[in-house]
């Protein structure tokens, strides 16, 4: 997939210099998170030490095990210091652990302390062997899709929201049916703020169905069925966002999950999650994205549900360096990156599509071998589903054409309800019929020199250009404080999840950053 | 020409009268002629007459799409409806900004909760956070607002005194998902702590919920209640309006 270079007449050194800009802002960032974990991040550690389940009140194990140590003061050693140091003291498994604590039979913090070298090399080795047996998983995944083809970029990416899982499965059926190549099931609203996973299977749920490791299991395999019966692989996305992304990380290693929307931004902004836990979080929650092969998909085009896509063009370029260096400090290789663009252009805006096309051409030339998750018009959609099928249309036409890699497509019905089932079936429609009736056009294209389409590509990009320079000078802390993003002003020191920040002691040991670190199975991409 | 008789109107296509209806639905049946007759049979018992399939297809196994016709024979008397006080005049949103700037000439402040046990911040999230509700902004997106939302699980007497410490203009309570009449007892038991507090009259005291009604609203002591459908600028609309009747009487 390589995109058609330079038709837009960029400036190399331009771009160059936004890279540099971003480079020095992610840098930042890795700075003022520093010397903190979460207790989501403790939680995805215990998650990937194998445990899991819930207690009599449906308290997840994980929390249950992190709020014991938290409580006692202990959790800036980390999680996995005291479960290493149990696991030696009394010989048992983490789950067994989890089980134990739950039950009250166990204190972890008054067994006698082994040595920290042991408690470390006893932890680290099973949390390899935990990491060997997803990664096997992801291996079988990768040979299934490789024998069972994928369809050729872009991929049609189609959400679903019943909020009851075996609902869901039959729209992701019938998305499959229609040609759809990723099905997303859009979370409850509710869930984002919940600082734990919720546990089973859920038959309710509102705008959405909760992410839980059992109904991502549930879609899993009624998906796997499906490719295996129709000779076409159906990839699963999810959302690692809110306070628990990088629990979501793990399950979806867990259950075979190819993409996840995967950007603390969008909490940040929408969801006043604080700005310091969003990105601990995310950190850690995209090295797991990365190790395991799932390709990352970030949320700029929601910038532009708040702010005006003409103006705010710039933001959405510079939001998108800046992401795609923070992705790649987690380890996330360019082939994984879906950075997030949309057509949210007014409908009435003369040479709206022109514009369109500009930014979209831009996204894929600036970032060539990232995917991209091209996204549909939401904002100025009304009840006309007659008029939104049809902006859906040059939607799809604009995507084609510009190659992106992934499209969520449109529905006609968006803004009045999540789609039902037959509004996906109509937008699928919609994008075969454009995508095949001009799958070429792309090649065929040159534009004007100096006209509207270069001249627009080319003014966003200094836009982007000096707020990405200006960034660089203040932070990207002080960026989002002074509503660069979305219109929406958030503080360092305010926001939801903020008490479940800690500060990291001398002691302190993650097992999992220090393994994923090392070269992984990630370089081979999955979007080659 | 002819006259619409607006005592009997009915859907209108190609001519007066003609009561011609679009639809389209999908029944969870597999894709069959057999399915097709189910789609006509029961447009007839929905009261269509001469119903017509103009296309149908599958979606999955099991399910089947239709598009169809069918001329309603129902009417309705418009004329009884006019005039009968449906035609509520919301603001949009740039109203209600100039509105506010030119009424009331300050920050309107607002603090918003899920009170009780109800884990559910949809409903308060909607009408207080930019993203809003419905491609409406939230009050938080609003230059004449200042808004405090506190979340979900939020106790009464914390979402007071955040009120009191913020010297709000208006309190404004959720209640989602409630067993029971727990929402009763948690909206009545705010209303008293407001009273008990000296504060009842400083302040705009809303609800809103699926189990919510105006109706229900002003029984237990509050301005207003909201139910479904409800639309940030609808919530805007009303307070801006009432504390700028406030403001005035107050002199």
């Amino acid at each position: 997939m390589s995109a058609p270079a330079g038709k837009l007449g960029l400036d190399p050194g331009v771009i160059a210099e936004c890279r540099q800009a971003a480079r020095q802002i992610a840098d930042q960032v890795a700075e003022e998170i520093s010397g903190r974990t979460t207790v989501s991040v403790e939680r995805s550690v215990t998650r990937l030490l194998g445990v899991d389940g819930a207690d009599a009140v449906e308290a997840p194990l994980p929390n249950v095990l992190v709020d014991h140590v938290h409580e006692r003061g202990g959790l800036g050693q980390g999680i996995a210091h005291w479960l290493g140091n149990a696991m030696i003291q009394t010989g048992r498994s983490p789950q067994q652990l989890a089980e134990a604590v739950s039950a009250g039979e166990l204190d972890l913090l008054e067994l006698e302390q082994a040595e920290d070298g042991a408690i470390r090399e006893r932890v680290s080795e099973e949390c390899a062997a935990r990491l060997r047996e997803i990664s096997g998983r992801f291996e079988e995944r990768r040979a299934m899709r490789e024998r069972l083809g994928d369809a050729p970029t872009p991929l049609r990416y189609v959400l679903t929201a019943t909020g009851d899982v075996y609902e869901d499965v039959v729209h992701a059926r019938a998305v499959a049916e229609a040609g759809g190549d990723i099905v997303a099931v859009i979370r409850s609203t509710a869930q984002s703020l919940l600082d734990y996973v919720p546990y089973g299977p859920t038959r309710e749920g509102y705008g959405g169905t909760f992410a839980t490791q059992a109904n991502f299991r549930i879609m899993r395999e009624a998906m796997d069925e499906w490719s295996e019966s129709h000779g076409r692989y159906v990839r699963l996305s999810s959302f690692c966002s809110g306070l628990c992304m990088s629990e979501i990380a793990a399950m979806g290693a867990w259950e075979g999950f190819d993409n996840m929307v995967n950007d603390a931004l969008y909490g940040i902004l929408y969801r006043d999650i604080n700005i310091v836990r969003g990105l601990i979080d995310q950190r850690v929650s995209r090295m797991i994205n990365g190790y395991f092969g799932v390709a990352i998909n970030t949320g700029e085009d929601n910038y532009l549900r708040t702010a005006d896509a003409i103006e705010a063009a710039p933001s959405v370029t510079a939001s998108q360096f800046i992401n795609h260096q923070l992705a790649r400090d987690s380890g996330v290789p360019d082939a994984q990156i879906a950075l997030g663009d949309a057509f949210e252009i007014d409908v009435p805006v003369e040479n709206g599509l022109l514009l369109e096309w500009a930014q979209a051409q831009l996204t894929r030339e600036l970032f060539p071998d990232c995917p991209v998750k091209y996204m549909p018009p939401t904002r100025h959609m009304d009840g006309n589903l007659f008029r939104t099928h049809a902006a859906d249309t040059l939607f799809n036409l604009v995507t084609v054409a510009t190659g992106q890699g992934i499209q969520t497509i449109g529905v006609p019905t968006e803004g009045i309800f999540t789609p039902h089932i037959h509004d996906r079936v109509l937008g699928l429609q919609n994008v075969d019929y454009v995508f095949n009736a001009a799958r070429d056009l792309g090649e065929e294209i040159e534009f004007k020199r100096g006209g509207i389409i270069q001249t627009r590509a080319q003014e966003v990009l200094a836009g982007a250009h000096a707020l990405l320079l200006r960034i660089a000078e203040i932070g990207l802390f002080q960026a989002i404080d002074e509503a660069t993003f979305g219109d929406v002003s958030r503080k360092v020191d305010q926001g939801r999840g903020i008490e479940g920040i800690v500060r990291t002691e001398p002691g302190y040991f993650n097992p999992v950053v220090g393994l994923m670190r090392e070269p992984a199975k990630a370089d081979e991409a999955s979007y080659a | 020409m002819r006259e619409v008789d607006l005592t009997a109107v009915r859907p209108y296509a190609d001519h007066l009268g003609d009561g011609l209806v679009q639809m389209s639905f999908t029944l969870p049946v597999p894709y069959s002629l057999a399915a097709r007759k189910a789609a006509l049979e029961l447009a007839g018992r929905m009261g269509f007459e001469e119903p017509e399939v103009v296309h149908y297809e599958q979606l999955t196994e099991g399910y089947t799409y239709f598009v169809m016709y069918g001329r309603c024979v129902q009417s309705v008397d418009f004329e009884a409806l006019q005039g009968e006080g449906f035609d509520i005049e919301y603001m949009s949103e740039d109203e209600i900004e100039r509105f506010a700037e030119e009424h009331l000439h300050r920050k309107v402040v607002v603090v918003g909760a899920s009170t009780g046990s109800d884990t559910h911040s949809v409903g308060i999230d909607a009408m207080l956070n930019l993203k809003g509700y419905h491609g409406h902004h939230g009050l938080e997106g609003y230059r004449s607002f200042e808004t405090h939302n506190l979340g979900s699980q939020v106790p009464n007497s914390v979402l007071l005194a955040k009120a009191i410490e913020v010297g709000a203009d208006a309190i404004l309570v959720s209640q989602t998902v409630t067993q029971q009449n727990l929402h009763v007892h948690n909206l009545t038991e705010l209303v008293e702590m407001v009273e008990a507090e000296g504060r009842r009259g400083d302040m705009i005291l809303a609800c809103g919920g699926p189990r919510v009604s105006n109706e229900l609203a002003k029984e237990l002591g509050y301005d207003a209640g909201f139910s479904k459908g409800t639309e940030p600028q609808h919530l805007a609309t009303f307070i801006v309006r009432e504390l700028a009747a406030r403001v005035a009487s107050s002199g």
